[in-house]
């Protein structure tokens, strides 16, 4: 077994976390290597974040820096919030790989390099005029040469594979290598591979072979001193997946339905970063879902808010250009007061952006982004797994209120992953379709008929009568409502009393979510930290490290955007400044702002990543040094901390 | 729910059970009055119910026509209806589902829907009401408006090729395509009904009358002394003639192409038998542009009736099989798809 301890080495030594990166030419399979490497440390029971990093284009020019493709993994042997700030280790593919990632790389750091990418021509192509594993300069690294192409080409040639198709199979040889270095088994990697390619003989072997070198090399070369271990992480029992932000929203999905009862249907087009909840909804047929890809954004809205006027769970999936065509469905459904579900994986913007990249950009788009009075609710996923129970609030809320809901998720989510306690699904809360199912007014003659607009006197929702029903066929329609009956009426106080029904429905909500809970640790805390989405294991990270030097600090993180939890207001007047982080140019913010007269500091960067624990931090203890020379008018600059991720 | 009635079987409903207690308020004189008895009058004879039946439509004079009928309906926003029906179709096997569009609405900003929806073969019955000018916002040209045609918004002419309606759902792969006009209640209420009856994406073209924006654009053919000189009825399995006598007559030339002919100067055996079922709609596509406009023979009537898999049904199709093959899904079972692993 290629998982024996080494003998010529000396044991493990034993960490407590590492970041590792794994970069290389787009199409070099490291986002395929970081995934196995980061299934293997969750079947070994760290905890984990891990954060993809590619380029728009499927395969931009080989051996340049704009093709430079990256997955990043930290595990550890303790609760962790985010992906790691800077990488302990980087293994560079080729020369691009290096340059693109050399400036996150702390000193001290330690990169494995294939050595033989490294020619002149590779050289060249990343800007190099000198080769830096020879010149020095990467003196303050710990940097280990491996001839990573010219190992694998030789291990599958005895398989019979041609060197030009070997040397695909170099990403495996990495793998080998790093789990080698991180004592991690490679039995999983191996059923992986097996089942992966099996149809495929020649491929499987080489993979096999390219792996289990990649781990012998390690053991035996004597390159490096020692391996390393990080022991599982103390999570509580259960049973554990790691999932990512998208198909923890598929999967939330497919439970809202179970759950309700009502059969999902998707409409959507292709894009990124949403298709994949697309790709993974579509196997479940089994599970009733159906699954159309529409010819456009609209049309994919338009089917969805279709098969919810039949009496399905309408789900769309878009990402911020999507959600740009979506408006006018989307208006059209506030208006016919029908449940809907509208996932927005955001991306950087505006137009095409940053397809590949993160961003929380499309907040105020959510919030305001239809014509006329047109408020719905809004829900964020603070993590991948998250993602899960944010899709069942968001159909809950739809179906509850007769309205469509907007989810927001982001790119980091979509595609990062994290450990996930899957949780007891008969215990999931059900959700009730409440069809309508009798005549609800009666005429002045005494008969019986259906009115679509007469409102639940608590939610102020209003009947959901599907079609197939006798005696309740009725007529909905974008045109302005009479209240009650629902005919079209053009006068200005139904008009007034329409729009403000259809607006007190949405903020009446605030009464059936949860309060806002703030983490403050001491209880004596002055700055609070709000956050919203995505950034919330950035944040929580920045305000362990801020506690970890002493000082006090609170940190509320929403997930209902519209309405806000009802004591929010409260909150947030009861700390001396609030602190708002947002992967965007300050838009929950300007809300809160709006809202409650607070005076949030926006604090925001929009540069397609996650922000980093340092960066929380410093942004923190600025704060922090803000409120002091409020109170005694003394100076004080931007501390930060080295520090990585307590 | 069964598509037709026994012949002869007398309906359980009549025109009132279809009708709405809402005030029909298009204009007085509209083409779209006559359509709507038609499909009023046509429903208690297909032996539909009404809560299994459903309208659906996009902007524009006729996309009112849900509110008037008694049945399920929505109206819903500009060019989107073929989009919405086919969500609730797919999902709504049950139902009847009709998709009422004009030629603003379904040639101009939804015409991507429009031909997704009849490649797809939803199981809709789209009526078309072309009155080749845009109603609701009071005289604009549409993409049905002839060349030159000089309208508020084109002062100085329209400069547009129009889209020819049927040539266009052909080139979509439509399986049913048919037209009729606002004049002959008997011939639209035929053609409902053969589109009714069809499984997948029925497509009808209605000329209709705009009386004040557009008057007369069909008197020249659907008038009453201009009809049997000017409508070519296609009849599935006849030669195709027409005029008083049936003296008029349509060939297909050795070139391939088709022309109009007096019968008197051919054998009727040289006349073109109409087949609604041929698989190649080259044919159907030729006929569909026999006529330049509505001022020289025009055919009607159901150009072309095939039968390809209905998508609903299809998608329906996926989902059983895939339940039977696999099992009904377990959602404990899902979440644990990925590998997972025990913390104890």
């Amino acid at each position: 077994m290629v998982t024996d301890t080494t003998t010529n080495h000396e044991p493990p030594r034993v960490l407590d976390r590492v970041v590792i990166r794994f970069a290389g030419d787009s199409g070099d399979g490291m986002q395929l290597a970081g995934d196995r490497f980061t299934t293997s440390s969750a079947l070994l029971g760290n905890d984990l974040a891990t954060l993809p990093d590619f380029p728009a284009e499927i395969r931009a020019p080989a051996g340049t820096l704009a093709g430079v493709s990256a997955f990043q993994v930290h595990i550890s042997d303790h609760d962790i919030l985010t992906p790691g700030d800077d990488p302990n280790v980087l293994v560079a593919m080729n020369p691009a790989a290096l340059r693109a990632n050399l400036p996150t790389l702390p000193p001290g750091a330690t990169i494995i390099a294939n050595v033989d990418a490294f020619d002149d021509r590779n050289l060249a192509k990343a800007g190099f005029e000198e080769n830096p594993l020879a010149d020095g300069s990467l003196s303050a690294y710990t940097v280990y040469e491996v001839p990573m192409t010219s190992i694998t080409t030789e291990v599958c040639k005895e398989a019979g594979v041609k060197p030009r198709d070997a040397e695909r199979s170099k990403n495996f040889f990495a793998l080998g290598l790093i789990s080698w270095l991180y004592t991690r088994p490679l039995d999983a990697t191996i059923a992986w591979i097996e089942a992966r390619f099996s149809s495929n003989p020649m491929v499987k072997e080489a993979n096999l072979r390219a792996l289990k070198a990649g781990f012998h090399f390690g053991e035996t070369a004597e390159l490096f001193e020692s391996s390393y271990e990080v022991r599982p992480a103390p999570l509580e029992p259960g049973e554990y997946v790691n999932v990512t932000g998208n198909t923890a929203v598929a999967w939330g999905l497919v439970a809202a339905s179970q759950v309700s009862g009502l059969p999902l249907f998707l409409g959507t087009y292709p894009i990124t970063p949403a298709s994949d909840i697309l790709h993974e909804l579509s196997k479940h047929k089994n599970f009733g879902v159906r699954t159309f890809q529409a010819e456009d954004e609209i049309a994919g809205v338009g089917a969805a808010l279709g098969a919810a006027f039949g009496g399905a769970l309408g789900v769309t999936t878009t990402s911020g250009p999507g959600l740009d065509l979506k408006a006018e469905t989307i208006g059209l459904a506030i208006s016919l007061e029908l449940p809907l579900v509208v996932v927005d994986i955001q991306r950087g913007g505006p137009s095409t952006g940053l397809p590949t990249k993160t961003e929380q950009g499309d907040l105020l788009h959510a919030m305001y982004g239809r014509h006329g009075e047109a408020p719905l609710p809004i829900v964020a996923a603070s993590t991948p797994s998250h993602c899960f129970d944010v899709a069942l609030e968001a159909v809950r809320l739809a179906v509850k209120y007769r309205t469509p809901v907007i989810l927001l998720s982001d790119g980091y989510l979509a595609n990062g992953t994290e450990p996930w306690r899957l949780p007891d699904v008969e215990r999931l809360p059900r959700i009730d379709p409440g069809f309508a199912t009798a005549p609800n007014h009666t005429r002045p003659d005494g008969t019986e008929e259906f009115w679509p607009y007469v409102r639940d006197e608590t939610t102020l929702a209003r009947p959901w009568a599907p079609p197939g029903v006798a005696g309740l066929e009725h007529r909905i329609g974008g045109l302005e409502k009479s209240d009650g009956s629902g005919n079209v009426a053009y006068d200005g106080a139904n008009h007034e009393r329409m729009t403000r029904l259809r607006a007190a429905k949405i903020a009446g909500i605030a009464a059936d979510i949860p309060l806002m809970e703030v983490d403050d640790e001491q209880g004596g805390a002055t700055v609070l930290v709000v956050g919203w989405g995505s950034t919330y294991g950035a944040i929580a990270a920045g305000v362990r490290r801020a506690r970890a030097l002493g000082y006090q600090v609170a940190h509320a993180h929403l997930t209902h955007l519209n309405p806000f939890p009802p004591n929010l207001g409260d909150v947030l007047r009861s700390y001396h400044s609030v602190l708002v982080p947002e992967v965007n140019l300050g838009q929950l913010s300007r809300l809160l702002r709006a809202e409650y007269l607070v005076d949030a500091v926006s604090f925001t960067k929009v540069q397609g990543v996650p922000f980093r624990a340092a960066e929380i931090e410093a942004a923190i203890l600025h704060q922090l040094d803000a409120e002091a020379r409020r109170d005694d008018d003394t100076g004080g600059g931007w501390p930060v901390s080295p520090a990585g991720e307590q | 729910m069964t598509d037709l009635a026994e012949p002869g079987a007398i309906p359980l409903t009549t025109r009132k059970d279809w009708t709405s207690d809402q005030e029909v308020r298009w204009c007085p004189g509209c083409g779209d009055y006559s359509i709507l008895a038609a499909v009023q009058m046509l429903l208690p004879e297909l032996g539909v119910s009404r809560e299994s039946t459903v309208f659906l439509s996009g902007i524009g004079c006729a996309a009112r026509f849900p509110y008037y009928m008694n049945t399920y309906g929505l109206h819903s926003i500009h060019g989107r209806a073929p989009a919405i029906a086919t969500g609730l179709a797919a999902t709504r096997p049950d139902l009847d589902v009709w998709v009422v569009t004009g030629d603003g609405d379904s040639l101009s900003i939804g015409g991507n829907h429009l031909i997704h929806a009849l490649r797809r073969n939803i199981n809709l019955t789209i009526l078309l009401f072309n009155n080749q000018i845009y109603g609701l916002t009071k005289g604009q040209y549409s993409p049905t408006s002839e060349v030159a045609k000089v309208t508020k918004s084109t002062p100085f002419g329209s400069l547009e090729q129009p889209f020819n309606p049927l040539s266009l759902a052909l080139g979509a792969e439509a399986t049913f395509v048919a037209r009729t006009h606002d004049m002959d209640r008997k011939h639209m209420m035929e053609t409902f009904r053969r589109a009714h009856a069809h499984r997948g994406a029925s497509f009808v073209e209605i000329y209709q009358n705009c009386n004040v924006f557009n008057d007369g654009a069909f008197a020249q053919i659907t008038g009453k002394d201009h009809r049997s000189e000017m409508l070519v009825p296609l009849v599935h399995g006849e030669p195709i003639r027409y005029g008083p006598e049936g003296e008029h007559g349509v060939v297909l030339r050795p070139d391939g192409s088709i022309s109009l002919v007096e019968v008197a100067d051919v054998n009727e055996s040289e006349l073109l038998v109409h087949d609604e079922h041929r698989e190649n709609p080259g044919l159907a596509f030729q006929l569909s542009r026999l006529s330049r406009g509505p001022f020289e023979p025009t055919p009607i009537g159901v150009f072309r009736d095939v039968q390809r898999a209905e998508y609903g049904a299809e998608m329906s199709r996926q989902v059983e099989e895939t339940t039977v093959r696999k099992g009904p899904g377990n959602l404990q079972d899902l979440l644990r798809s990925g590998s997972s692993w025990t913390v104890s």
